[in-house]
């Protein structure tokens, strides 16, 4: 089965060793962020033979959610920082496509993922512009989470930061208009985990970049055309 | 016409209480101002030396239940606050006197009293039909509202009508029921509630007697001293809450264990008021306590916070009982199944792609093959060609 063609592949390193981190510590966080959120909203009944007073099973709950949120805040706060300092893929400029050929690209990887055609020109080594919009709106989106999900916090909390997001409870006609768009906003977070994920998957597939893998190593690979044969 | 006011000391006096009744008012007044123990002495000075002020109690779009709740005060002397600590010129519900006897004395309360006395209002103030749906001696609510606003010394809006416009402020609010600190350009300090509780509202009522000033407010208006906590934070099932115990319907076993009433939509974690801790009648019980939820009536727009029962609300413009959960679940059906679509698809192109990729690299291995055996073939000539020739 010797049906193997012989091609040059260009190794290219796109993800830095920070952005990489914080992509698994926002997939951990947001893991356990939408299970514990989901249970704060709609608790299930777990021990309920137990004596109240032998479990803190819903406290625990609670205390990973905010622990959890922390962790999602400050991620989210190194990758802004990041944005400015990282190389060019991890650029602000990467994730809003403002230049022509930025736009041009956006329709082309519409084409490619709805329509299935083969893309007719190189796409981006890191994100594409369809993605960087994406992520742009879903970093909009962590903000809103982290602010709601602060500005509940701040009821039962002294400390600084959630103090920074109390003002939000009255902007949005209490807590409970507070909790109920935090909640909906939980769905955005399952959403985009379902597409994103399976975005990767597809690219990876179709294209063959390595796509999966490189947020784990960080490298891409890129058909050479000018050495294809023939 | 001299308006000469007595101290709440004279006052007591006259009526036969002794002086260590008085202390003991003093010491009432302490505790229901939220002071600490040492704030005592400042308590008897100010009642001493300090003339009664006058009240003006203003009713408009209301059911008088803040009224109801105020007169039930359960404090023994602190009930007669209306009658002796203050001196109350103006009320619709209480005041003997009625037409236009009664508008006059409001009119001379505040044209004596100017700056000096305490306006308290119970109710929203219609703002449609140019104020045509509370009239009262043929002015408006908003004209009658604005003149008393003036003169005050301190303004009080009395429950959730007053402070966010309450059941008439509800969508869609037909008579477009204002909360009062949106039409007067003062501070007001906002008492909500339906009805607040009664000492709540007689601590307040205290606290401005005493300081002459309006006292420590948050963001919404509200006395921190009794609106700065949920009802969540010192609701005494709480340990049921953080243990994970949940009353899951009216009649289950849980909700005779007394469990916490979370899932059954109460609404303590969102409500910032004094129930679990002050208590009502008297410090006798509170809806959680009687096995009912809170409904979350200190909440502005609480109306429209989405069923009582149901811990998350409807969303607008989802359909009428759509939470977040059916639009959220609703939507992640959707894209799993447009990703299984799409994953079928992308299977039958890839497919095609391999056997493309495995048709050309057939063909380039075959023609590969053709010229190595080209080649094997010349060299192989050559060796002969090369041996004929040696």
């Amino acid at each position: 089965m010797a049906t193997a063609r012989i091609a040059t592949y260009q190794k290219m390193y796109v993800w830095e060793l920070p952005v990489r981190i914080f992509h698994w510590l926002n997939v951990l966080a947001i893991l356990v962020l939408i299970a514990t959120g989901y249970l704060i909203g709609a608790p299930q009944k777990i021990f309920d033979a137990a004596e109240p007073s032998q479990q803190y099973w819903f406290g625990i709950v609670r205390f990973s959610h905010f622990a959890a949120g922390y962790i999602f805040f400050f991620n989210y706060l190194f990758r802004l920082y990041w944005g400015f300092v990282g190389n060019k893929h991890a650029r602000w400029s990467e994730f809003i496509p403002l230049t022509r050929a930025k736009l041009r690209e956006f329709w082309e990887v519409l084409k490619v993922d709805i329509l299935q055609i083969k893309a007719q020109r190189e796409l981006a080594e890191g994100h594409n512009s369809l993605a960087g919009l994406t992520y742009f709106v879903a970093f909009l989106i962590f903000l809103f989470q982290a602010g709601t999900g602060f500005a509940l916090y701040s009821s039962m909390s002294d400390s600084f930061i959630p103090s920074l997001f109390a003002w939000i409870v009255p902007l949005m006609g209490g807590d409970a208009w507070v909790r109920q768009w935090h909640h909906l906003a939980m769905w955005f977070f399952i959403l985009f985990t379902i597409v994103h994920v399976y975005l990767v998957f597809y690219h990876d597939w179709v294209e063959g970049s390595g796509e999966t893998s490189s947020m784990i190593s960080g490298w891409k690979f890129r058909k050479d055309e000018s050495d294809d044969d023939e | 016409m001299d308006y000469e006011v007595p101290s709440i000391w004279r006052t007591m006096q006259a009526k036969g209480y002794s002086r260590r009744e008085f202390l003991f008012f003093c010491g009432v007044a302490v505790a229901a101002a939220g002071l600490r123990a040492n704030g005592l002495a400042q308590v008897v000075e100010a009642f001493e030396s300090k003339p009664r002020p006058p009240v003006v109690w203003l009713h408009f779009q209301e059911c008088t239940c803040c009224s109801e709740s105020f007169i039930r005060s359960s404090h023994p002397i602190v009930a007669d606050i209306i009658f002796d600590t203050l001196s109350l010129d103006y009320t619709e519900t209480l005041q003997a006197a009625s037409g236009f006897q009664a508008e006059k004395t409001r009119d001379e309360t505040m044209k004596n009293n100017q700056g000096k006395y305490i306006l308290l209002v119970e109710g929203s103030v219609p703002m449609a039909g140019d104020g045509a749906y509370c009239m009262i001696g043929g002015k408006s609510s908003e004209q009658i509202l604005k003149e008393a606003a003036e003169g005050a010394a301190a303004i009080i809006a009395w429950g959730s009508c007053a402070s966010n416009g309450c059941i008439q402020a509800a969508k869609p609010n037909p008579t477009n029921a204002t909360p009062i600190h949106k039409i007067v350009n003062k501070p007001v300090i906002n008492v909500p509630g339906c009805p607040p509780i009664a000492e709540v509202m007689t601590g307040i009522v205290t606290h401005v007697l005493l300081f002459d000033k309006i006292p420590e407010l948050d963001s919404q208006g509200r006395p921190k001293e009794f609106y700065s906590r949920r009802v969540h934070d010192t609701c005494y099932r709480r340990p049921f809450y953080d243990a994970g115990l949940f009353v899951e319907s009216w009649d289950d076993d849980a909700a005779r264990q007394g469990y916490c009433l979370y899932k059954m939509g109460c609404r303590g974690p969102t409500t910032y008021n004094a129930c679990s801790v002050t208590k009502w009648n008297a410090n006798l019980s509170y809806p959680i306590q009687s096995g009912h939820g809170c409904i979350g009536c200190s909440e502005s727009g609480f109306w429209d916070n989405g069923p009582f029962y149901q811990h998350l609300g409807a969303f607008p413009g989802f359909g009428i009982e759509s939470t977040a959960d059916t639009i959220g679940a609703t939507a992640a059906a959707v894209t799993a199944g447009g990703v299984a679509v799409h994953a079928a698809a992308s299977a039958v192109r890839k497919r095609k792609l391999v056997n493309i990729q495995r048709a050309e690299a057939e063909k380039s291995e075959a023609a590969h093959a053709e010229k190595e055996k080209e080649a094997e073939a010349i060299a192989e000539q050559e060796n002969s060609d090369g041996g004929e020739e040696q």
